[in-house]
């Protein structure tokens, strides 16, 4: 025998058909309900296994069905319209970074319910330190249109003033922590805020979000390491969505099973969840939840799904994997699924869905023309220059009060 | 003093406008940021805030004036019972008026002289009890009365516990706080720190112990990008008030990873505060301060000066605020500037001096962002010759800096360039004799006193 490397490779590329045969794709409903105080050394089958609540026939089958029980149809044709709501205003702000009017823009097509579903469990005063592809975290908070678009634009209404890149939205009322551009840091500062809560007592809990490539970033496993040690009500979710920009999946988890199953070694349990199923997602995110917050420590969730559209727009994914991945995505797309479901229930139909659609559109539409009206790229109105100088201290120092009026403000 | 309020700009192309409105009236005491006035143009309204303090002697422009010129004088600042100056006494201008050139605005760089007024005074009143304690008690006295103070303190770092800290800084905590507010971490500098940047942002005020600042290199995105930068960032919703504090720079025959002087590093980053005591007075004051803060902190300690002993006033609660240097010793030929141990070169070299008849003032910077400027440009107008001593490298050091602000804000004033003593361009050697050749020395302090004498 002679040493050998290995270097992972992706099923398919661009002159290949998609091959998901390695994808496991077990029934709907197959895994039981874990109790709250679940340990690492029970949680194997969730860490390697996938919860799944809705089956083909969008049927809610199973233990985790049981457990949103509760959640009425105004509930899922909320989640619903939150889902839409994220896919409209995607499309749109795509459309308006390739008119110009802002320099970048990320979609998160695909990936819709893993955080308008998780948002929708967490509690006012909660706080998720998300990454850059979870503005769903913000629709599902009802975080305002005019502030998230004005934040792309750069205009008057961005609550940043113009001091951040477009899409690092920072919105703490929400519950949504600023996002940093250097991947990973925020993953341990949320362990480190899920830390103040418990030595404050004051009841609420840290939500930290990473993508399944930055899970390779030093900060990821200080955090796994770190939530083990304190044991914090920390909820760490995980989006593998199968690329980093073009890095495929199989290069950050290496020989590991699967990212859930990372932190059994760290002696926290996980679980992996279908990130297209938001009937999984909202069970589990109550599970998780409540778990952190009742004192049982931190858990991790992987949430396993597909990213539809280029990592952002400046990519374009038909370099490095088959154009028609996404359609052969074996978990399916996410509006379609709860929507099949919906109508299953007989609490929607493909006429209300169309309308839906077509309404949410328009007032996304009307939004968007409002806001801007305070200024594009193409149009810009510039933010007064003396913003340059606030937010660098607590307080505004006088060597930069004095910069700032021989600038002439 | 006087200071005159000058008319200001709104843009850069204005040149003269109206002042709408006074906020203010003769006799009121204002304070720095308080708006003073409305200006108008055709195109904006500004509201006009003053910068220094004082109490307003006389308007002299009357409200409602239309067509007032930029940088005419509009108002007259006094300090407490200070006559008005007629208007023409009032030149010249300080420094620290509005129209006063900076560094960061090398348009508005005047050659001119401009007499400047040092911020340095006493600490502490004549006659307050003293007491001896080392810089290590001095820190530990400075945690243990702010953490008395607030519940919302805490300590962590490796070994801060149970082991009472490497150096012992944190001996006793563990006894008195418990193990909540003194956390042993795991050997992760990126992990501790990043949870301890959480946890400020989440309402507490940590304070992290690095063994040394060369392990917090593994920390510095945390320290920067994260701590110094999200406020900014987040449009001022989450400051980050938190104190990094460990040794920083050489000890002795540890070697190049672990003698690294990081005050230029840190100091060049908008968003800190930097702090680099010598004095076990300056070590607690400074510290308590550092803990108040809303900002995140960086103080640099030094192992060697740990146990050195000083007299510290023996008051209930002593601060001392940033941006205010300590001058240690007075004198009229050269004004040495340093700050942490490049202090002791300082005084040591200082005293060699005055055997040979030449009078140095020794200035101490204390805190090196924000770096209290005025002090050092009083003392060179004086003195009209400086030389500055640190350990750290020479591209970029502190002393580079301060020499460009001394030729940019005193260059008439100047008999000689300004001389940087640094450590040398290396990493540390291990060896005894080569360590201390490539640190500053107290010979080379005096060769560059004498040199910028002409001696």
């Amino acid at each position: 025998m002679t040493a050998k490397l290995a270097f992972p490779h992706p099923p398919a590329r661009p002159d290949q058909s998609p091959d998901f045969s390695n994808i496991v794709v077990p029934l709907a409903g197959s895994l039981p309900v874990p109790p709250l105080d679940l340990e690492a050394r029970d949680a194997r089958p969730f860490a390697i296994g996938l919860i799944r609540v809705l089956d083909d026939e969008g049927r809610a089958v199973g233990p985790w069905a049981d457990c949103i029980g509760d959640l009425s149809d105004d509930d899922l044709r909320l989640g619903l319209r939150d889902m839409l709501q994220m896919r409209a205003v995607d499309r749109r702000m795509l459309n308006a970074q390739r008119q110009g009017k802002t320099s970048f823009y990320l979609q998160c097509t695909g990936e819709e319910a893993i955080g308008c579903g998780f948002q929708r469990q967490l509690e006012k005063g909660d706080m998720n330190f998300p990454t850059y592809r979870q503005q769903t975290l913000l629709i599902a908070a009802d975080y305002p249109l005019e502030a998230l678009m004005g934040q792309l634009y750069s205009n008057d209404l961005d609550p940043l003033q113009g001091r951040q890149l477009p899409i690092m939205h920072s919105a703490r009322d929400y519950g949504f922590f600023s996002i940093s551009g250097n991947l990973g840091t925020q993953y341990v500062q949320a362990v480190g805020w899920a830390m103040a809560c418990a030595l404050r007592g004051n009841g609420k809990i840290a939500a930290g979000w990473i993508g399944d490539g930055a899970t390779a970033s030093n900060d990821f496993h200080s955090a796994l390491l770190s939530a083990s040690v304190y044991l914090p009500p920390v909820v760490l979710n995980v989006v593998n969505n199968q690329w980093a920009i073009s890095t495929y999946t199989g290069v950050a988890v290496g020989k590991s099973e699967t990212y859930a199953a990372r932190a059994l070694g760290y002696g926290i349990p996980a679980l992996r969840v279908d990130g297209n199923d938001y009937l999984a997602v909202a069970a589990v995110s109550r599970w998780a939840i409540r778990r952190a917050r009742q004192g049982h420590g931190p858990v991790l969730i992987e949430w396993f799904t597909y990213r539809a559209a280029a990592h952002s727009t400046s990519d374009d994914p038909s370099a490095y994997r088959p154009k028609d991945e996404a359609r052969a995505w074996p978990l399916g797309d996410p509006v379609e699924r709860l929507k099949a479901h919906l109508i299953r229930r007989g609490a929607w139909s493909e006429e209300r869905h169309a309308q839906a659609e077509a309404e949410i559109l328009d007032e996304v539409r009307t939004v968007q023309k409002a806001v801007e009206t305070h200024g594009t790229f193409v149009d810009p109105k510039p933010i007064s220059p003396a913003e340059i100088f606030r937010g660098v201290y607590a307080d505004l120092p006088d060597h930069l009060r004095r910069q700032r009026q021989e600038m002439g403000f | 003093m006087a200071t005159e309020v000058l008319m200001p700009a709104l843009s850069p192309t204005m040149e003269e406008g109206t002042l709408a409105k006074w906020l203010v009236k003769e006799g009121d005491t204002v304070k720095s940021g308080q708006i003073l006035a409305e200006i108008e143009t055709d195109k904006a309204t500004m509201e006009f805030e003053a910068v220094d303090e004082g109490t307003v002697g006389k308007l002299l422009v009357a409200e409602g004036t239309a067509g007032v010129k930029v940088n005419t004088p509009i108002a007259v600042l006094v300090e407490e019972g200070e006559a008005v100056p007629t208007a023409a006494a009032a030149a010249p201008a300080p420094v620290v008026a509005a129209a006063a050139p900076v560094a960061a605005a090398p348009a508005a760089v005047a050659a001119a002289p401009v007499a400047v007024v040092s911020k340095a005074s006493p600490d502490w009143a004549a006659g307050t009890p003293m007491k001896t304690m080392t810089v290590r008690e001095a820190l530990r006295e400075a945690m243990a009365e702010e953490m008395r103070g607030n519940p919302n303190v805490f300590l962590m770092g490796e070994e801060v516990g149970e082991y009472q800290g490497a150096y012992k800084i944190s001996q006793g905590l563990l006894d008195e706080f418990g193990p909540k507010r003194v956390i042993d971490t795991p050997i992760t500098e990126i992990g501790f720190t990043g949870l301890a940047v959480g946890a400020a942002w989440g309402g507490l005020n940590p304070i992290v112990e690095f063994m040394t600042f060369n392990f917090a290199m593994q920390a510095i995105d945390h320290i920067i990008n994260s701590a110094a930068k999200t406020n900014y960032m987040s449009g001022g919703q989450v400051p980050c008030p938190i104190v990094f504090r460990g040794a920083n720079g050489a000890a002795a025959r540890v070697a190049a990873q672990h003698s690294q002087d990081y005050a230029a590093w840190y100091a060049a980053i908008p968003g800190l505060r930097v702090v680099m005591p010598y004095s076990a007075s300056d070590a607690k004051g400074l510290l308590k301060q550092a803990i108040r803060d809303p900002n995140p902190v960086v103080f640099l300690e030094n192992e060697i000066l740990y146990g050195q002993s000083f007299e510290v006033p023996d008051l209930p609660d002593f601060t001392i605020p940033f941006g205010k240097a300590r001058i240690w010793r007075e004198g009229s030929d050269v004004t040495i500037v340093s700050f942490g141990i490049g202090m002791r070169y300082a005084l040591e070299a200082a005293d060699l001096l005055a055997k040979d008849g030449i009078s140095a003032e020794v200035i101490d910077l204390r805190t090196l962002r924000p770096i209290d400027y005025d002090t050092v440009l009083a003392s060179v107008q004086k003195t009209n010759r400086c030389v500055t001593v640190e350990e750290g490298f020479p591209v970029g050091s502190i002393g580079d800096h301060l020499a460009s602000t001394i030729m940019q804000r005193a260059f008439d004033y100047l008999d000689a360039p300004v001389v940087t003593c640094t450590g040398k361009d290396v990493p540390m050697p291990y060896a005894a004799n080569l360590e201390k050749l490539a640190l500053v020395t107290t010979a080379e302090v005096v060769a560059a006193v004498k040199s910028v004498c002409y001696r």
